[in-house]
Formats: C-alpha cells, structure tokens, sequence
C-alpha cells in the first residue's frame, strides 16, 4: 500500500468568488460585478481532463466545492463539474460531495439543484446565532435566517454541518455556552467551530492593529471559551475529533480527513493547492490566485498550475505530523517512522510525553486533551 | 612649508546638533577645498553611523585655504568636533593641537550643558574665541538674547558674536575673517629639533594606521626616521600628507602645520594619543606634558546569539578595536550566555555604537547584557580590586566595603520642568550641588552615582523634559556606599547575565521592577516560571509567569499545509533569537529592557 492511501484519494474544487468580503476572511475570494460561469465550466473541465491524465483512474473517495462562496455557482456548473469528474475517476461507492453554502435565502433556493447534481453534504457559513455578532462579523445573513436556510438543508442533504466562529468581541463565557447549546440542539451531527484569528491581510487586521476590535479575548479567556467548547460538545455527543471540528461518532467530513492524514488531493482552481503522490515522488501542487490569471493560464498554457515541489522524506515527516496531531486520533508511528529521522526530534516527543502533553500509546502518536489546545507549542519542540 | 603668521589652527565646538559640521561645510565650499560636484552635507561625517543618526562621532580635519582681505593666502587647519558628552575626549585632544574655538551656539537654542563643558575646556587650553551664533535663518533665533546668556553664564564677551546660517551660507565670510584677525598664529621655532604631537591616529585599510600630528617646533619630512618619545618605537615616515579632506602628499611639514604621516605601523594600539614625535638622532630633549587616555567607565557583555558566532564575534571586535582606542575588551564565560566579551566603552552612546557597529558591518546578533560601572572592591585584607562585572562579586564575607564612581552632572534646563528633573535626580541618589538661574532657565549641579546615570538616565531626564534639558558631566571621584548585588533567578536558576549592584535601600524596589518586567518580557512556556530577585540567599520580590494556555491554529486545511510548515520555520528561526537558561527560553531584548526603571 502507498503511503497516501491511508488518507484516500479526493478532489479540491475553489470558486474564487463571494456576495460581498467578510472583514475576518483572508480566503482567497473575490467580489466580481459579472461572472461567466460558461467561461469558469469551460476552464474546470480542462484542468479535471489535465490532472486526471496524471494520476491515472484511482478510486476517488470525496469531492469538495470550497470557496469563496461556492453556493453562488449555477447548479448546472456543479452538475457539469461532477459529470466530468465521473467520467475520469471512479466514484467510490460511499463518495463524499461537499459544497460549502453561506446561510442567506439565494443560496437555499438552489439546494434542490445541488442535490439533483450530486452534492449530498453541504457546509453552512452559519458563524453566529445572534444578530449583534452576525453585524459585527460583517456577514449579510441574519440568525433567523440562518436557521432556515439550515432547515431547507436538513431535509434536502443527507448530512449537513454548520460553521460558527467564537472567541468574538465581548464574548462571555456564559453567552458563548448557551449559544453552543443552542447550535447542538439543532439536531446536527457536525459542527466547525472556529477561535476568531486575526488574519493578516484583512479589515480586521488593520482595525486590530489601530487599536480598535476592543473586548477580544486574551489568552486565558480564550483557554477557557476552548475548554468550554470541547466539553459541551463532548457531552451532546459530538466529541472534537479536530482542533476545531466535533462530530457524532462516522459524521466527520471524509474529504478534510484526507488532509489531517495525509492522503492525496487534487487542487483546481484560483490558489488551489494539492499534494499528489505519482511513481516515488510526492508533490505539492499550486496554482496562481487572481481568478483572472489562473483562467488566463488554463485557457492559454492548457494549465491552471504553478511550479510544482517535490517533496522530500523531512517535509512528507513535518506535513504528516503537523496534519496528524490535529486529530484526536493522532499519527500512526509506524507511518511515520517510514520517513526516517527526518524532521522529527524524537527526545522531544518523550520529553512531551513526560509533561502529559503527548501519547503514544497503541502505536500512535497523539496530542492529549491537555496538549490540544497547545499544538503549535507542541510542534515547534517536535519538528527539528 | 608655511610662514607661521599665515597660519591659523582652529576647533569647532558646540553643543549637539547646534551645526559644526555644516559649517565646516560651508568653510570647506566656500574656500573651494573640494570640488563642487563632490560636496555633500555634514561632508567630514564619513562613518556609516554617523550619517545615519546625523552625529559627528570623530574628530575630523581638513586644512583649507584661504585669501583673505590683507591679500595673504592663509592656511588653516580646522577640526570639527562631536558633541556628544560620550565623545568628549576627542574634544579635549583636538583642542590642544590648536590655538582658537569657534565657539558655535543655535540661536534658537541658546548656551546648553555641552556648550558650557567645552567652552571650560577650550578656555582651559588658553584658545582665543570666536561666538558664532548659527541658524539664524530661522523664525525662532533670537541673536540677541543668545549674545546676552552667553555673557551672563559662560562669561566671554559676546558683543563680536558673528551672526550666521550655516545652511544658507550667511555670514561664512565674516568668519573666514574673523579666523584671521581674531585668532592668534601659532608660535614654533623651525630650526629647534623636532617635536609633534600625536592628536589622534585611525586605521586605513589601504593604509594601515594613520597618524595625525601637529607639529611644535622643528621640520619633519617623508623618509624621516622618527622616535614616539613614550613607546620608544621607531619608525621610519613612508607618506607624508595634509588633509582636504582628501590625503594630499606633501613634501615637509613645519611648526605650527597639521597633517598626517603612515609608517607602516601595525596597529592604533601602538600609538598613544598625545605622545610626542621626534628624530630619532637629535631629537628634543623635554616631551610635551602628553594627556592621559580616555578611560572606559561603562561596561557590558556583549555575547553572540548563537553560540557558534563566538569566532566570527571575537575577529570582529579585533578589527573594531584597531580603530578605537578608546574600547576595552577581555573574554568573559557566563553560565547564562556561554562565551562572549566584557567590553568598555566611553558612555551609552558609544556603547550602542559599537555594537550597532559589530552588527551591521560583521553581521553578528548580539546580546548586550546591562551596562554596569566599575566597583571598587576593598577587601579584608587591604586589596582594592576593580569590580567590573557584577557577576564576579565574591563572597561578602572577605569584602570590607565597596566603593563606587561618582560624577558631577551638569544639567541645563527650562523652569518648568526643573521640579522634574530635581525628582529624577534625587530618585537616583543624587546631591544637588549647585541650581542656578539665566533668564528662564535653570542650570544644577548634582552629584550622582555613575552607576545610576549610565542605564536610562539621559532617555528620562529627554522624556521628562520633552528633550529640552541637556546634560553633562564629569567623573570625580570614588565614594563608599551601602551596595549588594542582587541576583535575578528564573524557574529558581540564577541568570548570571542578570545580576546588577544596587544599593541597599533601593534593592527590594529594583527588583519588584525588575521581576515585574521580566514576566512580561519572557513569553509563557509550557509550564510556569516563578522569577526573583534576591541578595545572597534572600529573596526580596517574586514574580510568576503562568503557564501557556492556548496556542492552536484554529484553520488548517489542504491550501494551509504549506503555508503553516512556512510559519513554525520562521517561528523556530525566532526561537534562534532566545537564550535557553534550563528548560527556558528568555528573548535577547529582555537583557536591556529588564533593567529600565521606569516607562
Ligand atoms: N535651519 C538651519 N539648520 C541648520 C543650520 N546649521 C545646521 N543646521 C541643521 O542642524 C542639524 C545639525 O547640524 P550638524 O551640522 O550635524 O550639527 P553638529 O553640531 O555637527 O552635530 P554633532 O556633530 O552631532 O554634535 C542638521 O539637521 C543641520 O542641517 C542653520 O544655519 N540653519
Ligand atoms: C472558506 S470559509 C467559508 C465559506 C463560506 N464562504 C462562508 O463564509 O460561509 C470556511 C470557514 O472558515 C471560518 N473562518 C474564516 N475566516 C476566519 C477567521 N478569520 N477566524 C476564524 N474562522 C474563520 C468561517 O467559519 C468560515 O465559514
Ligand atoms: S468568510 Fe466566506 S463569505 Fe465571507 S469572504 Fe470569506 S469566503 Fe467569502
Ligand atoms: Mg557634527
């Protein structure tokens, strides 16, 4: 077995575009006054027959539309997209199809079309059940709103999972524990719940940095705004099986596993990245960002990629354990220990072990609840 | 060869930044020394740092010529100063190479602490002077109340004070007549032995070692063999030159010239600045009086970052310390630090000079360990020893009693911020000596430990008087007092690096501070830190730095992959700017910034 096929096969799809920008966001998305979505097929099936060609058929295990704000792509787009993807990589028989979806009541009248398409997971920008946050936040969705747009998706996708940002301006703890609750009880078996980052880059980093975005929490609130998360999640069922995503136990998204494990994906698309293993050697694929440079290389280079990398044994050992201890199931050792002593520092790990911020028992290497919330920490110790 | 009575050898002096090198400029540009296409502003600031921070460091001087009115070509030797008090010594030389100061003040500035310092000292070598009262191009000079203070608190008649702009130009005639008529010849004798003074000497890399003299009595020329009467050594003169700025060659040089001579001599080291030059047969019998050497008074470590740099560092400071006499330096070991220097500088400034120096130029990362003065040790059994290093005190037990370097600070400043700067001065155990008044400014003197004034002093008395105060000073003496060594221990190891003397009764506040700030200048590890300060066995303040709590990238997908193993490279080469003491990791930063007082 090749090493990546312990992470599977799957396919990254990016639309580059949005309804308007979202002040937090440093994804590469884009306000574009018109859209040729015949220009984009066009340019989407070239790049799926190119890569395609390189990795031969393999079993592909999940497809997924990430953005950007991929609900905003004509459902005949994303039929023409599956289509063709079908025709050069055999679907496994329980393929994952996740498009992401902002929560506003546009993108819930295209549900039906999505399905009819082949989408059967979506991923819904919810961020926050409140209105004052929603503002602030800058998203163009109310609460109420939300939550319908999540009710058309429950009865339209098999498995539906939702987004929510924490750690927000003036956030309490109490606040932030009833509207947890809340989102749990709406009966999801799948929640991303993301600590606030100031990204570089973004309005909020230049707020930030003129001393505005007052009320953030500092280090020990957001402790203890994560500690409260993985609890309340654990108690509902919906244990953290990532840093930042819980599921009810056969509910994670299969697609964003194939990265915390290292498996093998194609990247197409504006700023699109993958890894793929082809004979001996691991690659890391790029493409270039502006949508308009990237369907200008397709259309006249007959490829939307950038200098490819080749990775090496240090590199495939940092990206494996810097993917793998996000996971509650941690890395395999002995996968790990195909690469060598490269990159790792192995006195280190016992070390952390001793501190009870790592395991390693039953043969994998793992961040325990402790040492979770302390992984970047964890990981400047360990990679050499 | 120059007639004495058509020569004229001059300093320029002033407080900082009140505009001798642009007038240097000026005589330089006007007198058509150097070509207009190779003029430049501040022309004889030739170090990298000096342009940068817009200082004059060195001494530099040019010789020009000059037809005055009489219709006599004069020569004239001029030398620009700095005003820096760091740099004070290369005033006190280049004046006794001359016989006349122009004595410049800004106009819209008027007399300040370095004005006064060096106008003592040129009144002291018995220069005639010349007031010379610059920018008064603009709006806010006020000529005539600076003609009046300079009477009233230096003393000197100032009703000749020549009005001028340095940066326009305006007046520079006048000066150029003034140096004529109101600054003496100097005196000589042409055919008494030879007898010149060494004023300064620098190493060239084309060159080797430079060195400049003035000559007194007598005639040296180009293949002379020649005696430096306080080494005993012998050279033979290989180049013979004056300076425009640029080396000229010339064939002798006569009493009362100034110029500058190589003699395949090896390093500045072996040359004494104010030793006197003779033939080596027939030389002069009675040495000039000679000037004692500048002395280091503040002292620090300066240790490589990465430890691997200790070679690259210690080829560094050699080659540094060919051209500065005035910088001490001996290997040090510290427990915290590793391998690296105790080196001595003349004040802060040079302090920071040197290293911004060692820096950039070797591209060396340092860390600077808190500056210290030095101690005087007297021990049980009668021996004085010089304590340079707090991280060398012994034990107490063999220790009589510690003495430490006064000065006597000098402080210029307006009425309403004298209520400030006296809190300050008492704040660091100072005794006012002397306050008084011209016009609405306040000149004290106070007597202050040296040990106070080198860390922060001059940045706060800047800050508490919105940088309307100047300073100065002098070192008089050594005087007991009650002093400890504190050491600053974290995760209960000791920092060697860290340790200061500080007096008793001001040690349990020092070091409140100190952990204070060390608990903000150490991030949090994985585990906590207790830190403290503590005298012998004692400790007297503590601080904890809590354990990190939460470090965690929330995102991290497929289009993150890279970019993260990007971003833990670039923090692990951060990491590369820590110290580890144990298990902690302590920011190079932290070394400087622990010790600030206050602010
Ligand atoms: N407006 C105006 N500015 C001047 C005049 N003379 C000098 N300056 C400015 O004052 C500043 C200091 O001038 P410098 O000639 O470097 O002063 P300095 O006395 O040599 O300074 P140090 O060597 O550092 O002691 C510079 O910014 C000059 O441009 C003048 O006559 N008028
Ligand atoms: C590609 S974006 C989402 C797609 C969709 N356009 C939306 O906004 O609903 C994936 C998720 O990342 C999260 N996110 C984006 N920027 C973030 C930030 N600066 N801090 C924390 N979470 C962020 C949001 O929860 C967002 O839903
Ligand atoms: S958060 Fe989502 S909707 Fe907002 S700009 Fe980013 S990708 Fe677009
Ligand atoms: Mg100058």
């Amino acid at each position: 077995m090749e090493d990546w096929q312990a992470g599977g096969f799957g396919l990254y799809l990016h639309w580059p575009f949005c309804a308007s920008k979202c002040p937090y966001c440093d994804f590469n998305s884009h306000v574009a006054a018109a859209i040729d979505q015949n220009r984009w097929r066009r340019a989407y099936l070239a790049e799926i027959a190119r890569v395609s060609a390189e990795t031969g058929p393999r079993v592909l295990n999940t497809v997924f539309f990430g953005g950007g704000t991929p609900s905003l792509m004509a459902p005949e787009l994303v039929a023409a997209v599956l289509e063709a993807v079908r025709a050069v990589w055999p679907m496994a028989n329980d393929a994952e199809i996740t498009l992401e979806a902002n929560p506003g009541s546009v993108e819930a009248g295209r549900f039906r079309g999505f399905r009819d398409a082949g989408v059967n997971r979506v991923s819904l920008g919810v961020q926050a059940l409140n209105d004052g946050d929603l503002r602030r936040l800058g998203r163009l969705h109310s609460a109420a709103e939300a939550r319908a747009a999540f009710d058309v998706a429950r009865k339209t996708f098999d498995r539906v999972s939702f987004d929510l940002i924490y750690a927000r301006q003036d956030q309490t703890a109490a606040a932030w524990r009833r509207e947890l609750r809340d989102a749990l009880g709406m009966a999801v078996d799948h929640l991303s719940l993301y600590q606030l980052t100031i990204e570089d880059g973004t309005a909020f980093a230049a707020r930030h940095a003129a001393g505005g975005l007052a009320g953030l929490p500092d280090e020990d609130r957001a402790a203890d705004l994560w500690e409260i998360t993985q609890e309340e999640c654990a108690a509902a069922g919906l244990p953290g099986y990532e840093i930042s995503n819980h599921a009810r136990p056969g509910a994670e998204s299969r697609h964003n596993l194939i990265y915390w494990r290292s498996g093998d994906w194609a990247g197409i698309g504006p700023g699109a990245q993958g890894r793929l293993t082809l004979g001996p050697a691991r690659w890391a694929t790029e493409a270039p960002r502006a949508p308009g440079a990237w369907l200008e290389a397709v259309e006249q280079t007959g490829s939307g990629e950038g200098p490819r990398e080749a990775l090496g044994r240090a590199d495939r050992a940092v990206e494996l354990v810097m993917m793998g201890l996000r996971l509650t199931e941690g890395v395999e050792i002995e996968r790990l220990q195909h690469y060598g002593h490269s990159g790792i520092n192995f006195p280190e790990i016992r070390c952390l072990e001793e501190e009870g911020l790592i395991g390693t028992g039953g043969g994998r290497l793992r961040a325990t609840a402790a040492g979770r919330p302390l992984l970047n920490a964890i990981l400047r110790r360990i990679l050499a | 060869m120059t007639e004495l009575s058509q020569i004229r050898n001059f300093s320029i002096v002033a407080h900082i930044d009140h505009g001798k090198s642009t007038l240097a400029d000026r005589l330089i540009q006007l007198t058509g020394t150097v070509a207009e296409r190779d003029m430049k502003a501040q022309l004889l600031d030739a170090m990298d740092i000096e342009r940068e921070r817009g200082i004059t460091i060195k001494a530099n001087t040019v010789r020009i010529e000059y037809p005055a009115k009489d219709g006599k070509t004069y020569v004239l030797n001029l030398i620009d100063t700095p005003g820096h008090v760091d740099f004070a010594y290369e005033v006190s030389r280049s004046m006794r190479a001359v016989e006349g100061s122009l004595l410049v003040v800004d106009a819209t500035q008027g007399v300040e602490a370095q004005t006064l310092a060096n106008v003592y000292q040129a009144i002291d070598a018995d220069h005639e002077i010349v007031p010379v009262l610059n920018k008064i191009d603009l709006p806010a000079a006020e000529p005539d109340r600076v003609k009046e203070q300079i009477e009233d608190v230096i003393g000197i008649d100032a009703s000749e004070a020549i009005p001028i702009s340095a940066k326009t130009g305006l007046g520079i005639p006048e000066v150029l007549e003034a140096i004529v008529t109101r600054l003496p010849a100097p005196k000589g004798d042409r055919a008494a032995p030879l007898k010149a003074m060494l004023v300064d000497s620098w190493y060239d890399p084309y060159l080797g070692v430079v060195v400049m003299i003035r000559v007194m009595d007598g005639v040296i020329r180009k293949g002379d063999r020649i005696r430096m009467m306080q080494t005993g050594a012998i050279y033979g003169i290989d180049k013979l030159a004056v300076l425009k700025p640029k080396m000229v060659d010339i064939a002798e040089l006569g009493p009362g010239e100034i110029g500058v001579f190589t003699a395949s001599i090896k390093q500045v080291r072996d040359t004494r600045v104010g030793d006197t030059i003779t033939h080596e047969k027939k030389g002069c019998e009675k040495p000039l009086p000679g000037f004692k050497p500048a002395q280091p008074v503040v002292f620090c470590g300066l240790f490589p970052v990465d430890a691997a740099d200790f070679e690259a560092l210690r080829d560094a400071i050699e080659k540094l310390a060919l051209n500065d006499a005035s910088f001490s330096y001996e290997m040090e070991t510290s427990a915290a630090l590793g391998f690296g220097f105790r080196c001595g500088f003349l004040g802060l400034l040079h302090l920071e000079v040197v290293r911004d120096r060692l820096e950039r130029e070797y591209d060396l990362d340092l860390i600077t360990t808190a500056p210290s003065v030095v101690f005087k040790l007297h021990m049980k059994d009668g021996e004085v020893r010089d304590l340079h290093n707090p991280a060398d005190m012994p034990d107490l037990t063999y220790v009589d009693h510690i003495e430490e370097p006064r000065i006597n600070a000098t402080i210029m400043v307006p009425d309403e911020f004298l209520g400030d700067v006296l809190k300050l001065c008492q704040d660091r155990r100072g005794i006012q000596a002397d306050l008084t008044y011209a016009g609405n400014r306040a000149m004290v003197v106070y007597d202050l430990p040296l040990a106070e004034v080198v860390f922060d002093f001059y940045d706060r008395l800047k800050s508490v008087t919105r940088g309307y105060a100047s300073f100065d000073y002098q070192i008089t003496g050594y005087r007991e007092d009650n002093l400890v060594k504190m050491s600053i221990l974290v995760n209960e190891e000791p920092v060697d690096a860290l340790s200061i003397m500080v007096h008793r009764d001001r040690a349990e506040a020092r070091g409140r501070v100190m952990c204070e700030k060390l608990k903000d200048l150490i991030p949090r590890h994985m585990f906590k830190i207790p830190v403290q300060a503590a005298i012998g066995g004692r400790v007297i303040a503590r601080e904890t730095i809590a354990a990190m709590r939460k470090d965690v990238t929330a995102k991290c997908y497929g289009g993150d992959v890279t970019r993260k193993k990007k971003l833990l490279e670039k923090q692990k080469a951060g990491k590369k700017k820590m110290r580890q003491f144990g298990k902690v990791e302590i920011p190079q930063e932290a070394f400087i910034s622990a010790l600030k007082m206050d602010g």
